[in-house]
This record gives C-alpha cells, structure tokens and sequence, in this order.
C-alpha cells in the first residue's frame, strides 16, 4: 500500500474514533499494513500537521492516537461549544498530583502529606473516573490503594505516566518569591512589629 | 494598625503555614517559630470569629507549633534524653512535612499547565469524562438498601436448632462470586443474590461484600421504578473489577458464625 494511501486512510479512522485508538487497533483494520507502517504513516501525519498552521493536531494520549484541536483555538472552541468545563479546585489538583506520583497509595498516606482529610476529594476523583482502586494495602483494616485512570491519561494529555514532569528533588523546592538565605533575628523583629 | 491577615480559602493547616512563611519572607528551613505560631493561632481565631468551621486538623497543628516553640525556648542539652531520637532541631519534622506537601503542590500546578481536554484542547465528540447514569433509572438511597436487607433477612428460615459449626466465608470471597455472577450475566437481582443464603452471617457478609463494591464503583445498584425490583451491574469492564478484587486471603478477614 502506498504510505500517502495508509495516512489518507488513518485520517479518517482518527476522525471518526471517539477515543485514543491503539495503532494494534489501526493495524487490524488495516490489512496488509505492519506496525512498523502503521507508526511511520501516523508520524508522518503527525508532523504534516504540527508543521502548518492547521486547527488539529495528532496527539499521541493514553496509549493511542487522537485528534485534538490546538491549544490557541481554545476560546473560539469554547465559545462555539457553551457552557464551560468543570474547574478543578486546588485541593482536587493537589490530591491528583500526589495520586499519579506515589501509586498505588491509600487515603491514609495522602492525608499525611496533605494535612487534611481527603475523603471528599477522593469520591470526587472517583467519580470522575480519573482514580481508580487498584489493589489493598496488606496493612490492618487492608485500605484501598488508588492509582490514576487512562480518563487521567487524556485529561492532561499523557501518553503514559512516563510524561508526568519529573519531581523536584527535596532541596530544590523552593516556595515562590521567596529570597532565599535572608534571615533571621532582624526579620523576626519585623514580623513582630508588623504584629502589633 | 491592625494585624494584616488576609483570609484565603487555606487546603489546610500546612498550606497556612506555607502562606505565612511566604507572607514574612522567611526561610522554610529556619523558621522564626515564636512569630509564626502567633500569626497561625491569630489567623485561626479571625476564620472562627468568622464562624468559619476549623477543621480539626488546624488545631492539631497550633498544638504541634506550640511544643516546638517551648522546646525551642529550652537551652540545647536540657532536653530530656529520651527525647534525643526527635532529632537535633524540634522543627526538623515539620520543615520536612511542609517541604514534602510545597513539592505536591508544584507538582499539581505543573499539571495544571498542561493541555487540559475540555479547556485547552478538544476532541471532536467531546469527550464525555463522566459516564452518564443510564436513563430512566433512578438511584437508590441507601434506606432503601436497608429495607431490601431486612427483607432478605426476614425470609431466613427461623429454626432454633443450635448448630455450632464454623463456616468461614469472607467477604472478599464474596465479593469474587459476585463479581462472577455479573461476568455471567449483566445484570442480578439484588434478592436472587439470596436466594441460597442460609444464615444471618452469610445475608451480612454478602451485603457488606456488595456495599465494598459500590464503593470501589465495581458495580452499580439500581431500581428502575419506585419499589421495583433492586438491580446489581457492573460499573466498570470486568477486567478492572477483579484487578480490584485479586488480593489474597488474610485471617484477619475470616467471619464465623
């Protein structure tokens, strides 16, 4: 088959799937295509449309193939399609992020680096499909450990877990704006006085 | 002049302290504890004179920096020796703690700058996040759940014979079978699940085995009409349910009766 046959072709799969669609799954549909045709026609579809100024890109998501509009047309989409998308809250966010970086983990543990209870926040996730409970701790009462969804995967554009952005080392963090070896006694003072 | 707390909705106690560190520009490794705890008991007292609810875990704290202040007041070598395995610093722990939570925190906002579905980027169908309830049912309140088991438990037969006999069903494997009997069929009926139950025991660890199941969202239970029939389906593919369920045996589980 000729490569500009088999892109015109994934083209059209791509734009009628209503999910990321595995390129296995392509290479079924396809008969006479291998894999390794499979991935370079995707590639190249991928770089044909990364390369001009098109309003879709190809976007390789939870273990598959979709199509996604570009992130610059995102107010136009909005307003074509109305009503506005659920935002997530900070506590969501932050209980997310400590779920995709330490799976599998239980409510317990999160709870100890949050400070607070998480119970809500939990079902919440839950309910959205972007945690699920993968297994139980073999610890008194065996507490459910959670671990992200591929709803996870696609929300934030991931390819696999591998893509989350690397955690900062214990002593890189640093809290923002803040000067970092200016310090003490005469600070202290200040922030007495500010007191008063 | 008045004192300057700005009340932001706080995620908790160590996102307060956070603030505060942030507020007074000092380090997180050297904090200024006598300032801070003032500023942190001020700002509790200004949410509860705002009849805001202060979640436990924000007294919990001020407890937490209290002791560090007065153990911070005591001349090094006056502590006590059983003390010695908390560590050099009394503020040690807690730099850590909030060090810790600072990383999640940048962590989250980093996923938060990514191209989110639905608010950066679009697939064409939109993609549904939330798989709708199927239409025309309606959800079950819990009290109605109670009812259907009391029912279930009226119907056993009531012999007085005394057989002391130990049958040791878990609730995990219970939760197997049911997990079987939906792979079999899609849907059961929340009474046919009984049907072969024989003691009070077994009517109660199938129960609870079904409410750990609602839970995890392995199963969904439902009524079509008002006092139809309760039905029981799976909520997710049957794979992901028992990848859920697969976890061995412990004694700790076992119920007699």
């Amino acid at each position: 088959m000729e490569r500009e046959d088999l892109k015109s072709i994934l083209e059209s799969l791509l734009f009628v799937a209503d999910g990321p669609v595995p390129v296995q799954r392509f290479c079924e549909i396809v008969d006479g295509a291998s894999k390794d045709e499979v991935s370079a026609a995707l590639a190249e579809l991928q770089s044909d449309l990364d390369g001009s100024s098109r309003g879709v890109h190809l976007v390789e998501v939870a273990g598959g193939f979709q199509m996604r509009t570009v992130r610059a047309n995102a107010d136009w989409v909005k307003k074509f399609l109305g009503g506005r998308p659920a935002r997530m809250s900070r506590a969501t966010l932050e209980t997310l992020a400590i779920i995709a970086y330490r799976q599998p983990i239980t409510k317990a543990e999160i709870e100890a680096i949050r400070g607070v209870d998480v119970d809500g926040v939990v079902n919440t996730l839950l309910e959205r499909n972007l945690i699920r409970a993968v297994a139980r701790k073999d610890v008194p009462g065996r507490p459910f450990l959670f671990g992200t969804t591929p709803e996870f995967l696609q929300l934030f554009n991931m390819k696999d877990l591998s893509q989350l952005p690397t955690l900062k080392e214990m002593d890189e963090i640093k809290l923002p704006e803040l000067a970092a070896d200016e310090l003490p006694a005469e600070d202290e003072a200040a922030v007495e006085a500010a007191e008063e | 002049m008045s004192t300057n707390v700005q009340l932001e909705i706080f995620e908790g106690p160590l996102d307060l302290l956070l603030h505060l560190i942030k507020k007074n520009e000092v380090s997180i490794t050297d904090i200024p504890i006598a300032a801070i705890t003032e500023q942190y008991l001020a700002t509790l007292e200004l949410m509860q004179s705002l009849n805001l609810d202060v979640a436990g875990e924000f007294l919990v704290m001020a407890a937490t920096l209290i002791h560090i202040k007065s153990r911070m007041l005591l001349p090094a070598g006056e502590t006590e020796p059983d003390e010695e395995d908390e560590g050099p610093d009394p503020r040690a722990d807690l730099v850590r703690r909030l060090l810790e939570y600072q990383r999640y925190k940048d962590a989250a906002e980093e996923l938060e700058q990514r191209d989110v579905l639905t608010r950066d980027v679009f697939v064409r169908s939109v993609a549904p996040l939330e798989t709708p309830a199927p239409a025309g049912f309606r959800e079950l309140s819990v009290l109605e759940l109670l009812a259907a088991i009391r029912r279930v438990i009226e119907r056993l037969p009531k012999d007085n014979v005394h057989e002391v006999t130990l049958d040791k069903i878990t609730v995990r494997q219970k939760m197997t079978l049911l997990l079987d009997t939906l792979r079999a069929q899609p849907q059961v009926q929340f009474e046919a699940l009984f049907s072969e139950v024989k003691t009070r025991m077994e009517v109660v660890v199938t129960f609870l085995a079904m409410l750990e199941l609602v839970k995890v969202r392995a199963i969904r239970i439902f009524q079509e009409v008002q006092s139809g029939p309760i039905m029981i389906e799976a909520a997710v593919d049957m794979e992901t349910a028992a990848a859920s369920a697969t976890v061995e045996e412990t004694e700790e589980e076992q119920h007699g009766t």
